[in-house]
């Protein structure tokens, strides 16, 4: 009996050494590019060993009960008539409860992180009308902050294409120029269907819905280009959908702004 | 229609063999409604979410009045009462007074249903005009759609409760039962529906 | 105790055709409309499967070269409608249940044999219409959810014929429901309890519950949809003032029940098939019972995770977060009580033990990917990429499908008194397990790293990953082949099984193999423990 106990308790403490190697030596996500990725990669590396001490348990369970209890051949009749195990069933009912609800605690918290639990900043400068509703991305700092820096720009996306318009310089661009480490708020619409916005290193989707104005806030952390996906089945040529975000060095930005801008036409 | 009939093949069935199974046709037909209703509650929750969350336009109009769909309520709700007449008649054996009854409900519904008519071509906005009235033709469409269909059922119930050569009798009341229940559930949509479209 | 089971017989036998012949008539015996729906089934897999395999094809290069795009979108949208509506909705429901329940519930027919034969009936039509306007119009293009407004303006022909065949087969579904819960509740011999009926039938209850109250709700929002694409109405056109996250509450309201449609009864078939090879009783019989009833109360509740990304507000988030997050408890009840049935067992390993048990490995595993899923954080990352993808073929293939090939092993005795060949059998299992993991597990890499779902070009970076995925499905596609010359080979010549070759005590094998036409010769046998292995009870079943 003792000796039994000892062989559970060494491969548990197995199953949770592997799990949380994998968990810390395997990475399975792209780069970190925005301050939410080192948050959302550590919800992930939470969930991932957790899930992986779940399915290597199971998998051991089920793989260890098929050799030991295996048929031999000169074995007739039965196994043992055991139909269940009151406490047994109370023990996998509350651990599941319990880990569920701690992943959902911590992930609320991550997401509160990332600014989602946040009601959206109503005053948000490029709103034009006052009964314009608008719709909630992830929104990550306070309002005062995005009232001081913030840097605006309107993205639209349609068949099949993202055009980024930046009202203060009074241009449109094919491709999302931000200087890194600098807020950068988003008011996306879409012409025709729906259209997603996602960039994988900064870990940030969001759905541009026609007939729903959208923000979206993120702060790049790292120079570099990458690509912005379309995630939302539109056509055709939804697969061809992309462009790119460059993040750049304030200088780099400003010179790339001052290129561009035009002046401001009265009409 | 195919539930009823296949049933009734079994109950002849079960009355040669000893019948040890209580009616499950009812049972069936139950379920259907419920399904059914969940098709209608899909259509007030899409128009209750339209309510809440989106405007109407500027310029639109979505004006409703009262009298005609007031007038459909309490057609219906008595010709629910008709049809409970009928079906008692029927227990009776007073099958000429339950087809009366019954030819009675029917005349109700076909009121109802003309009604309905009158204020679809005198209502000041079309099918495609907005949102809600989109919502506004689709709720009360399908919800006529649901009276002609147990309009049609109770005259041909009406005309088996014939006196002679009728398949309905006090042994054999199920098809008036099931039309019955249809026809109080039809009723009952229809007065969520009056609720949620004309008064709230 | 002798009491007579009359229920329901089935109308003059002499009128219905014989042999080979009455699968393909208005058959209302309950074990022929079963065997339709399985072949019918099957064959709408291959088509589904060919699908896949072009799919597969066509990203085995990054670039858009093997189909054209919109020719792409719409074979994504064929397969994935084809797969649910016409292969696992219909057999793990269907197939399975139109066999087995009356057997179950001790009866010698459904509760309404003519509205079961309807309902099978519509099913080839419409599949055909389906498949049919592919090669006529073009198909539908929007993918098997058919978010508008790309479904509005997309070529409309297609479209229409979506929402036509997915409105039949889901009436279709909705009268077996009916069929199955009057069946179940109705229909019981008499002196059998509902606490004793094998676990199967109260998966089809629930599963039954949910159909009856999800299905009628897509059937509203599809004519709406339909009324946007004819009569120009505006419900989901935001052009018109519609909104389109309506259609998608509506939509996901009936489709994420629907995956509990698809899984809930391969759930009941694994706990039939787990305790007969296993030689010992279901372990836990009463919780699995409630866990059923709480995935079934749940899995209502938790459509918006689909939605995360939809600008649906913060407090709905975090609910559907947290009740999604809770089905992981009903259903892990029921792995851990299936390890509990194998535990202590006489195991044999034959080609049904191996597929059910690769199922409890690859379900969990996809049960674990839905659980990070459901974590808002999380999803906003990976919705609509092929993390996505991979979580749900490792549980609609790896799961359910493999629990249709389990009970394909375990019941094809029954239905033709022949044996299959258990070399062939686990040769089958060994490629299709390969096949399948190497085929789905790179796809969670690919989603994590930026490759969206539904495209047909992609990141040429991606390239070497999508040709082992591909390489997996070619291995998917080989591992029928020995099914198929299995099952041919079988029916022909294969041994005799005799009456119950599995020595099993749930009522079905309680009577010839192939049973006969009313189910018993004489009246139904009054099983009071299906399970009773290892038992008394179960030395004398043994000698009926
Ligand atoms: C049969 C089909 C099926 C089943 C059963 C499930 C089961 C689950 N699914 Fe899945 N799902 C789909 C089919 C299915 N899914 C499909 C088709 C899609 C994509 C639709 C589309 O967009 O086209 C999808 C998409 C999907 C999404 C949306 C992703 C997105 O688009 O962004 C989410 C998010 O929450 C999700 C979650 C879950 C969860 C939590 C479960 C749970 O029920 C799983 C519970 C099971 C377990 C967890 C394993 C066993 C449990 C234990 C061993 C106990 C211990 C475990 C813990 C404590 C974690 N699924
Ligand atoms: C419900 C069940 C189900 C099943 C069983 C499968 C099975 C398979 N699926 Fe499916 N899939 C879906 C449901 C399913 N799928 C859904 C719902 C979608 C989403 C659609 C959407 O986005 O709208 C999807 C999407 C989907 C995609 C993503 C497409 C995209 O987003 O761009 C991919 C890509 O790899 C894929 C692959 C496969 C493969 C390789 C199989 C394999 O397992 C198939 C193996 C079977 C075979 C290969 C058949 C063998 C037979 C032959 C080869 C033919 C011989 C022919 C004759 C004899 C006539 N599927
Ligand atoms: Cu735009 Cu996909
Ligand atoms: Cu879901």
């Amino acid at each position: 009996m003792l000796n039994k106990n000892i062989y559970l308790i060494l491969i548990i403490s197995l199953v949770f050494a592997i799990s949380f190697w994998i968990g810390f030596n395997v990475n399975l996500l792209p780069a970190e590019a925005s301050i939410n990725a080192p948050i959302y990669d550590e919800l992930f590396k939470i969930l991932f060993i957790i899930g992986l001490i779940i399915f290597i348990g199971m998998t051991i369970a089920v793989i260890y009960s098929l050799f030991k209890f295996r048929k031999r051949n000169d074995q007739i009749g039965d196994g043992i008539a055991l139909e269940g195990n009151l406490s047994l069933e109370i023990v996998w009912t509350i651990i599941p409860s319990i880990i569920v609800l701690l992943i959902g605690l911590y992930s609320y918290n991550i997401y509160d992180r990332m600014g989602g639990m946040k009601e959206l900043n109503h005053n948000h400068e490029m709103m034009t009308s006052n009964t314009e509703k608008i719709w909630a991305g992830i929104s990550q700092t306070s309002e005062n902050e995005i009232a001081i820096n913030n840097l605006s720009i309107e993205v639209s996306a349609m068949q099949f294409a993202f055009l980024f318009n930046y009202p203060k310089g009074n241009f449109i661009s094919g491709e999302l120029h931000v200087p890194v480490d600098q807020k950068v708020s988003m008011k996306m619409e879409s012409k025709d269907v729906i259209h997603a916005f996602w960039v994988p290193e900064f870990r940030i989707k969001q759905d541009i819905i026609p007939g729903q104005p959208t923000i979206l806030n993120f702060t790049p952390t790292k120079v570099g280009k990458y690509p912005i996906i379309c995630a939302e089945l539109c056509g055709p040529y939804h697969g061809g959908m992309r462009a790119s975000i460059i993040v750049e060095e304030e200088s780099d930005y400003n010179e790339w702004f001052n290129k561009n801008k035009k002046p401001e036409v009265n009409l | 229609m195919t539930t009823l009939d296949s049933s009734k093949e079994i109950q002849k069935n079960n009355s040669e063999v000893n019948e040890t199974h209580e009616d499950f046709r009812m049972f069936g037909l139950i379920t259907f409604l419920i399904a059914d209703g969940m098709t209608f509650a899909g259509f007030f929750a899409a128009y209750l979410t339209y309510k809440a969350v989106n405007p109407l336009p500027d310029g639109a109009i979505y004006e409703l009045e009262l009298p005609i769909p007031t007038l459909n309520t309490i057609l219906l709700l008595v010709s629910s009462a008709t049809f409970h007449k009928a079906g008692k008649a029927l227990l009776k054996d007073k099958n000429s007074d339950s087809q009366k009854w019954l030819f009675f409900t029917a005349f109700l519904g076909i009121i109802f249903l003309i009604c309905q008519l009158f204020e679809y071509f005198h209502l000041p906005f079309g099918l495609t005009d907005n949102l809600f009235a989109s919502t506004f033709y689709a709720l009360t469409g399908f919800h006529g759609l649901h009276v002609t269909l147990g309009t049609l059922m109770i005259l041909i119930i009406a005309w088996q409760s014939r006196i002679n050569g009728g398949r309905l009798t006090s042994q054999n009341m199920f098809p008036l039962e099931a039309v019955e229940l249809y026809w109080h559930f039809v009723d009952g949509i229809w007065v969520v529906l009056f609720i949620i479209l004309y008064l709230l | 105790m002798t009491i007579s089971i009359d229920p329901q017989k089935t109308n003059s036998e002499s009128l219905q055709p014989k042999g080979w012949l009455r699968y393909f008539s208005f058959s209302l015996d309950h074990k022929v409309i079963g065997i339709q729906y399985l072949v019918c089934g099957f064959l709408f897999y291959l088509i589904g499967g060919t699908l896949a395999s072009a799919i597969r094809i066509e990203l085995a290069s990054p670039m858009s070269d093997f189909m054209p795009r919109d020719v792409y979108n719409q074979v994504l949208t064929l397969h994935g409608t084809i797969m649910i509506f016409l292969w696992i909705v219909p057999v793990v429901n269907g197939a399975f249940g139109n066999y087995l329940i009356p057997f179950y519930v001790g009866a010698r027919d459904m509760a309404f044999p003519r509205l079961n034969a309807v309902a099978f009936w519509l099913i080839p039509p419409s599949g055909l219409m389906l498949v049919a306007s592919y090669f006529v119009e073009g198909a539908a293009q929007a993918g098997w959810t058919a978010y508008p407004p790309l479904s509005i303006t997309t070529p409309q022909s297609g479209q229409i014929i979506w929402i036509l065949s997915v409105l039949l087969l889901g009436g279709s579904s909705i009268f077996g429901g009916i069929n199955f819960i009057a069946t179940i509740i109705k229909l019981r011999r008499p002196g059998l309890k509902l606490m004793q009926l094998p676990m199967y039938c109260w998966a089809m209850l629930g599963t039954s519950l949910l159909v009856v109250l999800s299905t009628p709700v897509l059937a509203g929002t599809l004519i709406l949809l339909s009324f946007d694409i004819i009569a120009n109405t505006g419900f989901f056109n935001p052009v018109l003032g519609g909104n389109v996250v309506v259609y998608q509450h509506l939509f996901w309201f009936y489709s994420h029940p629907a995956v509990y449609i698809m899984v809930l009864p391969a759930f009941g078939l694994v706990s039939e098939i787990l305790p007969v090879h296993a030689r010992k009783p279901l372990f836990g019989y009463t919780t699995m019972v409630f866990s059923i009833m709480g995935i079934v109360v749940l899995g209502l509740v938790v459509w918006a995770h689909h939605m995360f990304t939809s600008g649906t507000p913060p407090w709905m988030r975090l609910f559907f977060t947290i009740a999604t997050a809770f089905i992981a408890v009903p259903t892990g009840i029921k792995f851990f009580n299936w390890v509990a049935t194998l535990w202590g067992g006489k195991i044999s390993i034959n080609s049904a033990m191996l597929f059910s048990c690769g199922f409890i490995i690859n379900f969990v595993f996809g049960g674990i990917t839905g659980v990070a899923l459901a974590q808002v954080p999380f999803d906003i990352h990976v919705h609509d990429t092929y993390f996505v993808v991979a979580h749900f073929h490792y549980i609609v293939y790896g799961g359910t499908v493999f629990i249709i090939f389990s009970s394909i092993y375990h019941w094809f005795p029954k239905v033709t008194g022949k044996m299959l060949n258990e070399k062939l059998g686990i040769l089958h299992f060994i490629i299709t397990f390969i096949g399948f993991n190497l085929c789905f597990a790179p796809q969670h890499w690919l989603g994590l790293n930026g490759m969206p779902r539904r495209v047909a070009e992609y990141d040429p970076q991606f390239q070497f990953v999508n040709q082992i995925s591909s390489l997996g499905a070619l291995l998917m596609a080989l591992s029928t082949i020995p099914f198929l010359i299995n099952v041919f080979l079988s029916v022909r010549n294969g041994k005799d099984a005799g009456d119950n070759p599995w020595n099993a005590l749930t009522p079905e094998w309680l009577t010839s193999s192939p049973p006969p036409v009313e189910n018993w010769e004489g009246e139904a046998p009054l099983v009071e423990e299906p399970y009773g292995y290892g038992k008394e009870i179960s030395e004398q079943n043994k000698n009926i």
